[in-house]
């Protein structure tokens, strides 16, 4: 599904913002990537979407070579992604309902389908109600499942989100992180990056930790340990 | 294809302002490029109405056989500079003489002979009426033996170059000055319009869409922009040609105007719009 092997980045400026990383991240599973600001965890996932070229090493995602991926190739790749920020990134003047059909005619779907599809992810996400609202009358919880929506709304293989609770207070957090689990639980992979532990601990996930660029622990690979330790 | 109709559309919608700007920054470099180019044909047209007074006319000896000069007249026709060669007796050039020259009426009325001579007026094709080609066709009718004296005022006929000369570097220069300014002020324009939707640009390429996608709504909003602002242009400028109540457009020239327009909003849009996708 994602296979990370011997990737380095260089940032442009010089110096690494990833060290000779390697995982592989198997259909429908739910990974946390953790470790703090700086350490790499966007990285990784800008390199899954193709947003940043790779230096050198070779990353697969979903049958796709992105090191070697074309630019014109690069949306059909994210067609098969969800992605999901801490900043939502919603179209401010476009309704619940209409930021997630973007999503779907962008791709070219026939527009007599979208309608049922969105209100399908809405629904999914607990805001069908709220389909005509604006992300100006929505709480940060609210946007974010809109956000999710969007990301689901293509029925994606893997979903990334990077520190989608980052921006949101504990009950949003909670909220958001049952419903990406809910989605991982219908068979979605779902790779999350954060440095909210306590998150990390209530879940029996696998954790993939970077520090400065480096992966130092993945406890799929490595020996268990206590996680009250980790940063 | 309608979605991106809806799209362009909606962008007027969201950024009104910033719409009318652009359309409102296209019609005025539009409508000063038009200007000039008005004052330009107006120009033209004024000299080409000079410039059809450039004659020849070629006196002829007295006692010339009429046949010698029909014979004559049928060459000169033939010269591919020529226009028109017209044959004036000695009696109708009184005759016009004492119509034209009112004043001299009475001494012309008392003439006991005719002092005038007979001539044969020639009138060149319009692209032939310059210094060069009169002092041409000149030397080839003193050629003729029947033929005493040409006259063309050639001073005249060699500032009449001059000015022509004048007038098309300095349309060329002003004109190519005004529409490069215009291009670059519109242009300016469209790159805040791509700017604006910069974030929008990013969440489009984020879910997926091809570059093409995100492309096609802003070439089809530059061109409509341009399209409004040659129209508004040509709007401004038939009022002012109503204020100075001279030479306006032909269709032709308008509908290159409105043309140049879109054109501009179309190529200013995708030139943007490649520039911003290639960064990002």
């Amino acid at each position: 599904m994602i296979k990370f092997t011997n990737v380095f980045k260089a940032f442009p400026k010089g110096g690494l913002a990833l060290k000779d990383v390697t995982f592989h991240i198997a259909k429908g599973e739910f990974v946390f990537l953790t470790g703090h600001s700086g350490a790499g965890k966007s990285t990784v996932l800008k390199l899954v979407f193709a947003e940043e070229p790779v230096t050198s090493g070779e990353v697969r995602v979903s049958g796709f070579n992105v090191a070697e991926l074309r630019r014109k190739d690069v949306p059909m790749l994210r067609r098969r992604l969800g992605i999901v920020f801490q900043d939502f990134r919603l179209l401010e003047d476009r309704t619940a309902e209409e930021n997630v059909a973007f999503a779907l005619e962008v791709t070219g779907a026939r527009r007599s389908t979208i309608p049922a599809r969105v209100m399908r992810v809405l629904t999914q996400v607990g805001l069908a109600a709220k389909a005509q609202a604006y992300p100006r009358e929505l709480s940060g919880g609210e946007q974010q499942r809109v956000a999710i929506a969007r990301a689901l709304v293509n029925e994606p293989t893997v979903l990334l989100a990077d520190e989608p609770t980052g921006n949101l207070d504990e009950r949003a957090t909670r909220g958001v992180f049952q419903l990406l689990r809910d989605i991982n639980a219908s068979g979605t992979a779902v790779v999350m990056a954060t440095h909210d532990l306590d998150l990390v601990r209530q879940a029996p996930y696998r954790v993939i930790e970077l520090q400065e660029g480096a992966l130092v622990y993945d406890s799929v690979v490595d020996e268990p340990r206590d996680q009250a330790a980790s940063p | 294809m309608n979605l991106t109709i809806r799209e362009a559309l909606l962008a007027f919608r969201r950024a009104p302002l910033l719409s009318a700007l652009s359309v409102t920054t296209i019609a005025f470099s539009l409508f000063v490029v038009g200007l000039f180019g008005l004052v330009a044909v107006n120009l033209q047209d004024a000299l080409r109405g000079v410039a059809e007074r450039v004659e020849i006319v070629a006196y002829l000896l007295p006692g010339t056989p009429i046949e010698t000069i029909t014979l004559a007249e049928k060459d000169i026709e033939a010269f591919p500079e020529v226009q028109s060669a017209v044959y004036v007796s000695e009696d109708s050039a009184l005759t016009r003489a004492r119509g034209e020259l009112v004043e001299f009426r009475d001494v012309l009325q008392e003439l006991e002979r005719n002092p005038l001579p007979a001539s044969i007026e020639l009138k060149l094709r319009p692209r032939f009426r310059d210094a060069q080609h009169v002092n041409e066709v000149a030397d080839r009718l003193r050629g003729f033996g029947f033929v005493d004296d040409v006259r063309f005022g050639r001073d005249w006929v060699e500032k009449l170059d001059r000015l022509r000369q004048v007038a098309a570097a300095v349309g060329l220069v002003v004109g190519a000055a005004f529409a490069v300014v215009a291009i670059i002020i519109i242009g300016t324009t469209i790159r805040m319009a791509v700017l604006q939707r910069s974030r929008e640009i990013a969440i489009m390429r984020l879910v997926g869409a091809t570059d093409g996608f995100i492309r096609r709504p802003f070439l089809l909003q530059g061109a409509i922009k341009g399209l409004l602002g040659g129209l508004v242009a040509m709007g401004l400028a038939y009022g002012a040609y109503t204020l100075i109540n001279r030479w306006f457009f032909s269709h032709a020239q308008a509908l290159a105007i409105i043309g140049f327009g879109t054109l501009i909003g179309l190529f200013g849009s995708a030139a943007s719009v490649g520039r911003h996708l290639k960064r990002v």
